[in-house]
């Protein structure tokens, strides 16, 4: 059990100009319990909408989304939310906002104060709790922003560019805690990202996606994920097929922004 | 003009002052001093302590040099008061002339002086006189009714002091000028000075013992802390009032499509309106008590509380709310512990500017109609010419106007200090 379905969803809105946009068109796909899959694309593609619709903040116009048999209609404690930035509330304590879930759900102080603890531990935040979070740097708010999804237990985590805003050495150290979190936690992952390298480090599938109307191009099966858990992310990326794969992949993207760009050049 | 000048000149010297003493010290070498370009760099430039308070200094030495205070060694020339005197000639209806002499004897307004004694002048036609004549003021000499034979035709004063005069024409004597008015009296100025008149400008320790007099006894028979009660008190009132129906209906109108739709022209109509132009109004409605004091300065507060609200909520990050619907979250949850605390920031900026504004619009409502309060206290005052009264007032308005707001610049900091850190 534990599977989450996407079933032909497409998503097709009207623009105020009398237009209307194919956001995505025919999207498949299932995942198994614990399964960490990683979504690519250039800007456009609709992989946000995608991410949107399993949080159920968008209604699919065709389709629809299952977990664990029931069908999604809207945002859930089930399916947690990791942003980019600026989603944790600031006017509270790091503590608090990582019991933030279980506070809501009326759970008693006892029993939440040992799960805080141990997911900041988890996190590296163990002297953190009592700090506010606009004290933490970045990189730090990010473990936080994880800490309080994890406190709530979700069968499924969506995590849209959470680390497109570090600067490069906190990202790397980042991706690891990630790989961490899901081997420890098996929790279901969907990632979104726009960088290649890090959809194929912490993607066990890769979905690379079209723009235009919003479709799966292709996907892959890694063993990446897996084999830099625990592992320093430098050494897996220097693996001959892991630099196979990253040519392959952007050249795909590539193709793809030069038949956008070819497109929009031609006289209307 | 002058005022201006002097001031202008205090500004300059000062800064020549403040360079040169500058340039000899040993500076700090903090970041900024580091710093080659000033010039349009805001983050270089920040209020010089020094020059904030040779300003604060420039100003009460002004005042007081203008006022002949005691507070300032050096004062500008100030009305002439004592004793003086002229002579003028007269010419009778024979043709003869003769002189006589006038002592003028000018005192401070308030004082009890005596006339200037004079001796009995027999000599001639034309008595010697004695006027007494408060600073600042002027005072008719009649020389036609003093002197013998004034009231015949063909009397007249030909001369002050030695110097031709004639109707309508001005001559200096020792100490002030002389008018011949069309009826041939003298009109006699002595010299003001530059110093002003108590009435116009009364000097600073005027205004202290007006503070301590009020303080102590009160204004109207009724005390200063009355009159200050009462206008702080239909502020706040007024102002709680505004806020209490102000935040629900700015969340509602940054909630919902409909609040916003049917709230949205009223708010934005009577925005723009200044709540000093509802004034006759609300005296037509609700007459000059309490009660119309009240629904002024509720109506004040009330669409600047409600635009800072509905910007509160609209200005919440879309990822917060969605956030915290993924954690399982109620909407009446996310109201209480999203919504409310991301607008707080912004209801505190309202919260100043309405303060702000109801201050003011509170003491211009006193100024119209009210039995107590600090703008009836001014206005009142000013009517009996208690200027030193009107000064107090102004400066108490001033610095109560400014402890409202940093009161709640204190309090925001402390309440929402994660301000502008999202």
């Amino acid at each position: 059990m534990g599977d989450l379905v996407l079933d032909d969803l497409s998503m097709r809105f009207d623009l105020p100009n009398g237009g209307a946009v194919q956001a995505l068109q025919n999207v498949s796909l299932e995942l198994a319990k614990g399964e960490l899959l990683s979504v690519l694309g250039p800007s456009g593609c609709g992989k946000t909408t995608l991410l949107n619709i399993v949080a159920g903040f968008l209604a699919p116009t065709d389709g629809s989304v299952t977990l664990n048999g029931h069908k999604v209609s809207g945002p859930a404690a089930e399916r947690g939310m990791v942003f980019q930035q600026g989603a944790l509330f600031e006017w509270m304590s790091v503590r608090r906002n990582i019991s933030f879930g279980p506070d809501m759900a009326g759970k008693p102080a006892s029993e939440t104060e040992p799960v805080v603890d141990h997911l900041l531990r988890t996190v590296g935040l163990q002297d953190f709790g009592d700090k506010m979070i606009y004290e933490l740097s970045g990189g730090m708010q990010q473990r936080v922003a994880l800490a309080r999804c994890l406190a709530n237990d979700p069968d499924v985590i969506l995590m849209d560019e959470p680390l497109g805003a570090l600067d490069a050495l906190t990202r790397e150290k980042m991706q690891g805690l990630v790989l961490k979190l899901w081997k420890e936690t098996g929790k279901t992952i969907i990632l979104i990202t726009h960088s290649v390298e890090e959809a194929l480090l912490l993607g066990e599938r890769l979905l690379v996606m079209a723009p235009r109307p919003g479709r799966i191009h292709k996907e892959y099966r890694l063993p990446f994920a897996e084999m830099g858990v625990g592992q320093d992310l430098r050494m897996v990326k220097k693996e001959k097929e892991f630099g196979e794969r990253r040519e392959e992949i952007l050249s795909m993207i590539w193709d793809m922004e030069e038949e956008i760009m070819g497109r929009q050049e031609e006289p209307a | 003009m002058i005022v201006f000048l002097i001031y202008v000149a205090i500004f300059a010297l000062a800064y020549i002052a403040y360079r040169a003493w500058d340039r000899s010290q040993e500076h700090r070498h903090d970041f900024t001093s580091l710093k080659t370009v000033t010039f349009g760099d805001e983050s270089a430039v920040s209020a010089n302590r020094f020059g904030s308070v040779v300003s604060i200094v420039a100003l009460f030495a002004i005042w007081g040099a203008f006022t002949g205070s005691v507070i300032t060694p050096l004062h500008v020339p100030g009305p002439f008061v004592g004793d003086t005197s002229f002579s003028y000639t007269a010419r009778n209806a024979a043709g003869e002339t003769d002189d006589a002499t006038v002592a003028v004897r000018v005192f401070k307004v308030g004082e009890d002086v005596p006339l200037p004694e004079v001796d009995a002048n027999a000599d001639g036609f034309a008595v010697d006189d004695a006027l007494k004549i408060g600073a600042w003021r002027s005072s008719l000499g009649r020389p036609h009714e003093n002197d013998i034979g004034g009231d015949q035709e063909g009397y007249s004063v030909i001369a002050i002091d030695g110097q031709a005069i004639a109707p309508g024409e001005t001559v200096r004597f020792s100490d002030g000028l002389i008018t011949m008015t069309a009826k041939g009296s003298l009109s006699i100025k002595p010299d003001t000075g530059w110093q002003m008149e108590p009435i116009w400008l009364p000097a600073p320790e005027a205004v202290v013992s007006a503070m301590v007099k009020i303080a102590v006894d009160g204004y109207k028979n009724v005390s200063l802390w009355e009159h200050l009660g009462y206008s702080l008190g239909r502020v706040l009132l007024g102002f709680a009032i505004g806020s209490i129906v102000g935040i629900p209906l700015g969340y509602a109108m940054g909630l919902s499509n409909w609040f916003r739709g049917w709230f949205d022209p009223i708010v934005e109509f009577m925005r723009p309106v200044p709540p000093l132009a509802l004034i006759p109004l609300v005296i037509i409605w609700f007459g000059i008590g309490e009660q119309g004091k009240i629904i002024l300065l509720f109506l004040a507060a009330l669409w600047i509380m409600t635009i800072a609200a509905r910007a509160g909520v609209s200005g919440v990050r879309i990822s917060k709310v969605h956030a915290a619907y993924s954690l399982g979250a109620s909407k009446r949850q996310i109201l209480q512990h999203v919504i409310v605390p991301n607008s707080l920031p912004e209801i505190f900026t309202g919260a100043r500017v309405a303060m702000g504004v109801c201050w003011g619009t509170v003491v211009a409502a006193e100024l119209v109609a009210a039995d107590r309060g600090l703008g009836m206290m001014i206005v009142n005052a000013s009517k009996f010419q208690q200027t030193d009264i009107v000064i107090f007032g102004i400066i108490l308005i001033g610095i109560i106007g400014y402890g409202i707001d940093i009161l709640i610049r204190v309090a925001e900091k402390w309440l929402v200090p994660w301000k502008g850190r999202g």
